[in-house]
């Protein structure tokens, strides 16, 4: 089971490293959905034995994170009428550039940080890198919808250290955060629908009318 | 029981307010809001009555800390949901099941967050804090509504993140000790906790629930959602919702003071405290618009309360004492200057001479602007003062003199912004413009202001007994001494 929670990690830095190059929002959010999916399948393949607190942490994650948001983010594409290119502020391969940067980063800070009894060496690098990486995203892309993806895999980041704590963190808290995420996207996703029609674009940039 | 059916009652009427289909449509349902409302205050009265055993396997309790934060959230939201009846009355929201759904949920939220002695608890309801104020803030639905939305959910949104974040290092920090998370637990194995996760947990907190207080350099959000926010909403959010998420920020302190880290917090504090001050001060002079005025003084508070933590000793009770003046206060100005929204069309400079159109209202905004500044005779002043004592205790002459510099320049920039509007020569009448004759001004909507303003002044010369001993003993769980 540890290395099959070791390949799923390294197919999570993948994930976020393929976000950060695409260039159509479908595919964007596809990435997404993908990571979702990956993140769904830890707390099964992490947990020394399996339990009704992992399984139903699985189920709840899928759910969440790979079928209702991307679900619900490429239905506000469609009906706010989208055009699907992302355009970045820094282009794809420099943002990849950062990503991999990201990634050494994570795994330097990781090798100080001790954390006892901690079966899986690979999971506080690729929650920190997950982490940067999807402040990347927040930080370097115009589209409102494409920050919600950023925010999204910051997200994503938490939710793996957090796996480190699933024996002492309880069942109800768990489904309370994805129900808070849910929820949260889930405005986001309605402001960001009212905000192409009302400047006929998803550019964040242009909400520049409040300032001092 | 008690402390599940404050945090209960107000989260069931909101979903049948949400979900029914007889709420749909504009009007909105203000009795519910004002028995909810009520039935929250004297159940909150019960709890200083006779103080209620922890519930829910100490998951909930009402100590010293939540019960001041909680005690202020009920108070501002019975005086809101009384000023709403004169509200609808002049205005109509897009939508009063949103409207009444949104507020009910917040409140539901905040007790939440005020009871929690867990801290993923805490967490999940400050969360649902700020995804229930958004649609609030969201009501009016043109541009500028829009912008200041998307603005306050993603850096709030971020900012929240890595407080759970910080909530994670926590539990890292914890380990095998004692039940995880529990507040309790947590402060008896203080000593044994991992010193450097709990560092780390501490940063992560304090910038995370510090986002939501709105602490400079993370206020960016504050201006711009105060200021297109209802004004209602916005002292909601000015008076309640900060309070909770200093009270996120008083909770892992209380750790660290117990785990005898407080040398290592306390310059942090100071910094993130004498910054919000210096912000404040910088973009109070020349503001323009009331509420986005209110919303730098907010700042400023904000910047007094982490200020007052980190220097201890009674800044620890100072900042407790001036979380009940500031909360108080907020509502107060805000509600007021609703009143000039609604009677003007805006509460900018474009106003002259209030006090002859609406002299109830401008003489409320003028009195409000020294309760605000902490001039005597007022709550603030003590509060203020008392946290003054404490950079002089600590043996900070220069924190003092910074904070009476800072204090002084927002005291003139505030002034010239509310007297330019109360004194004058009132308009021509043009339009929505009233001109010289004085508007009869509903009770509904003075009520609310003037019962917090007699509040706020009475805390200025006497602090009943019971409050005095809860803020002591909350200031003493943060490390601080009593007074």
């Amino acid at each position: 089971m540890r290395n099959a929670a070791q390949i799923v990690l390294l197919l999570v830095v993948l994930s976020d490293l393929a976000i950060l190059g695409t260039s159509r929002l479908s595919s964007c959010i596809r990435g997404l959905a993908a990571q979702g999916f990956l993140l769904g399948l830890l707390p099964v393949l992490i947990a020394p034995h399996v339990s009704v607190h992992a399984a139903s942490l699985a189920v709840g994650t899928v759910i969440v994170k790979a079928v209702a948001l991307p679900w619900f983010l490429t239905w506000a594409i469609r009906e706010a009428a989208v055009r699907r290119e992302i355009e970045p502020i820094v282009g794809f391969i420099a943002s990849q550039l950062l990503g991999a940067l990201a990634v050494a980063l994570a795994f330097a800070i990781a090798s100080r940080l001790p954390l006892p009894g901690m079966q899986q060496p690979l999971l506080v690098p690729v929650s920190l890198a997950t982490l940067i990486i999807g402040f990347v995203v927040l930080t370097t892309r115009r589209k409102a919808l494409v920050q919600v993806v950023g925010y999204l895999i910051l997200e994503n980041g938490i939710y793996l250290f957090g796996l480190t704590q699933t024996e002492s963190v309880p069942f109800l808290i768990e489904l309370g955060v994805l129900l808070d995420i849910f929820v949260g996207v889930f405005i986001m996703g309605i402001v960001v629908f009212h905000i192409n029609r009302e400047f006929d674009s998803l550019d964040s940039t242009r909400l520049t009318e409040l300032s001092d | 029981m008690r402390l599940l059916a404050l945090c209960a009652i107000p989260l069931v009427t909101a979903l049948v307010v949400l979900a029914a289909r007889t709420f749909r449509g504009r009007r909105v349902p203000v009795a519910l809001l004002l028995v909810v409302a009520g039935a929250h205050l004297a159940l909150v009265t019960s709890l200083w009555v006779a103080p209620p055993l922890p519930a829910l396997g100490g998951w909930i309790a009402a100590d010293p800390l939540g019960l001041t934060v909680l005690t202020l959230t009920s108070v501002l939201f019975l005086v809101t949901a009384i000023y709403i009846v004169g509200y609808l009355r002049q205005e109509a929201p897009r939508s009063g099941r949103v409207f009444a759904g949104g507020l009910l949920a917040f409140l539901a939220a905040a007790s939440v967050v005020a009871l929690a002695q867990h801290l993923a608890m805490l967490w999940v309801g400050m969360e649902a804090t700020t995804l229930s104020v958004a649609p609030l803030v969201f009501l009016r639905r043109d541009r500028r509504s829009l912008e200041a939305t998307w603005k306050y959910l993603v850096v709030s949104s971020v900012g929240i993140a890595l407080a759970l974040l910080g909530t994670f290092f926590l539990a890292s920090a914890q380990g095998d000790l004692g039940r995880p998370l529990l507040l309790p637990d947590l402060i008896a194995h203080a000593r044994e906790l991992h010193p450097a996760w709990l560092r780390a947990a501490f940063l992560f907190l304090l910038v995370g629930f510090g986002t939501k207080m709105g602490l400079a350099p993370m206020h960016t959000w504050k201006p711009d959602t105060y200021g297109e926010a209802p004004s209602l909403v916005s002292g909601l959010m000015a008076g309640a919702l900060t309070s909770c998420a200093f009270l996120g920020v008083a909770r892992v302190s209380e750790v660290v003071a117990a785990a005898g880290l407080g040398s290592f917090a306390q310059p942090v504090l100071i910094a993130f405290g004498l910054l919000s001050l210096g912000v404040a001060a910088t973009f109070v002079i020349g503001q323009r618009d009331m509420k986005r005025l209110l919303a730098y003084s907010s700042v400023e508070h904000m910047g007094l309360l982490v200020l007052g933590l980190g220097l201890g000793g009674v800044g620890a009770y100072g900042s407790m004492l001036h979380l009940v003046n500031n909360g108080l206060a907020k509502g107060w100005m805000f509600l007021i200057t609703g009143n000039i929204a609604l009677a003007t069309g805006a509460a900018n400079s474009g106003n002259r001479g209030l006090i002859r159109t609406l002299p109830a209202s401008a003489t409320l905004l003028v009195l409000g602007l020294f309760a605000v500044t902490g001039s005597p005779p007022f709550g603030m002043f003590l509060s203020e003062f008392t946290i003054l004592r404490a950079a002089f205790d600590g043996g900070h002459p220069w924190i003092a003199a910074t904070i009476l510099v800072a204090l002084a320049v927002i005291f003139v920039g505030m002034a010239a912004l509310v007297l330019g509007i109360v004194l004058g020569e009132p308009p021509a009448p043009t339009g929505r413009n009233l001109g010289a004759v004085p508007v009869r001004e509903s009770r509904w909507l003075v009520a609310g202001p003037v019962a917090l303003a007699a509040i706020v002044l009475m805390l200025g010369f006497y602090i009943p007994g019971p409050l005095r001993d809860v803020l002591t003993r909350a200031a003493m769980a943060l490390g601080g001494t009593a007074p």
